[in-house]
């Protein structure tokens, strides 16, 4: 099906720090690069680097995995994938992380994290992501991750979304172009 | 459930939207003129992919050409969850969307039926924004921060059928 293989692990240790003078780079870049002929360079001029300072920073930043990736950023639902769910398992704590990268392995699944649990309230701690076109197709995808990774006696849960109150990138630092409202996303 | 007007949408995207959305989610040229090299292994423009990227934003199906950030590598974030009665979940959602620390906000079928991330400079503003959701709404914030990261993110192969 559509399982992608990944390798490696996530959790390694950067090979670099972010510092200060990063800070004019990551407020101008947070929102998105500029749909410019030279997109490094408009933002070289915003914050007096040069263009090739701004391409070796995000470079550097991209190597040392304070930036995961760049790219274009789609937004799930507006392409037709109607049907997002936050899938939630309570999993012991010593086997957390090999079902975690067992989970992670699905080219469906957008995050996969461990978090606290809040009890009582809350009892999983073990988070993924998956989108699918409707519920029908994210609930194939809920069973075949428990198939695969023998979950069937894991308690679980999956959160479908209702309505989304909100989406857009997070804000790390006062942007140099605060947007409000819609475009802001 | 009316997938209608959001199939159509998709439907309607030629290939040259489609390869921009599809094949450039990671690896996003690092050279002076990077709409240029997408253009030249496109086959097209560097105008028309400028102005496609333009639109596609527009209409909302790309928020952004950019980084996405390791969870903690810059400044402190967290989900957070909150069990609010059905009758005020409109008005505390708008609450909760007023603070600009909140990127993320959305209903989800459980008890805990609020879900929204907070992204914040350092810890202390991002536990300061939450208390002032709290003291705003009246309702108790669960906070539930990232303790490990399992997932490569190569972004997501999105398939057009």
């Amino acid at each position: 099906m559509d399982m992608r293989t990944r390798q490696g692990s996530n959790t390694e240790h950067p090979i670099i720090e972010l510092c200060d003078a990063d800070q004019p780079l990551i407020a101008a870049i947070q929102r998105g690069l500029p749909l410019t002929s030279r997109p490094y360079n408009t933002i070289a001029e915003q914050i007096g680097w040069s263009e090739e300072a701004v391409i070796q920073r995000i470079e550097a930043l991209q190597q040392g995995g304070i930036i995961k990736r760049l790219g274009v950023i789609v937004r799930h639902r507006e392409l037709g994938y109607r049907a997002n769910a936050m899938v939630v398992w309570d999993v012991p704590d010593n086997e957390v992380a090999e079902l975690g990268r067992c989970l992670s392995g699905f080219e469906f699944v957008t995050l996969c994290y461990r978090r606290p649990r809040h009890l009582p309230q809350w009892s999983y701690n073990l988070f993924c992501m998956i989108h699918g076109r409707d519920r029908e197709a994210v609930m194939d995808k809920f069973n075949l991750m428990i198939e695969s990774c023998g979950l069937e006696d894991i308690p679980k849960a999956v959160l479908f979304s209702r309505r989304r109150f909100k989406q857009r990138g997070a804000l790390y630092r006062p942007s140099p172009t605060t947007q409000t409202g819609e475009s802001s996303r | 459930m009316m997938p209608n007007m959001e199939q159509q949408k998709v439907q309607s995207l030629d290939k040259l939207e489609q390869s921009l959305l599809n094949d450039f989610q990671q690896g996003f040229p690092l050279s002076p003129t990077p709409f240029a090299e997408m253009a030249e292994q496109l086959g097209v423009s560097e105008e028309q992919v400028i102005s496609k990227l333009e639109k596609l934003q527009s209409h909302g199906a790309v928020s952004r050409v950019g980084p996405v950030f390791r969870p903690h590598a810059v400044g402190a974030s967290t989900l957070a969850a909150m069990s609010v009665p059905e009758s005020r979940l409109e008005e505390v959602a708008e609450q909760v969307n007023s603070f600009d620390a909140v990127n993320h906000n959305y209903e989800r079928e459980h008890k805990l039926n609020l879900w929204f991330v907070a992204t914040a400079a350092n810890e202390e503003k991002l536990q300061q924004v939450l208390q002032e959701i709290e003291a705003t709404t009246g309702i108790e914030v669960i906070a539930l921060p990232m303790l490990e990261d399992y997932h490569i993110d190569l972004g997501f192969d999105l398939q057009w059928t």
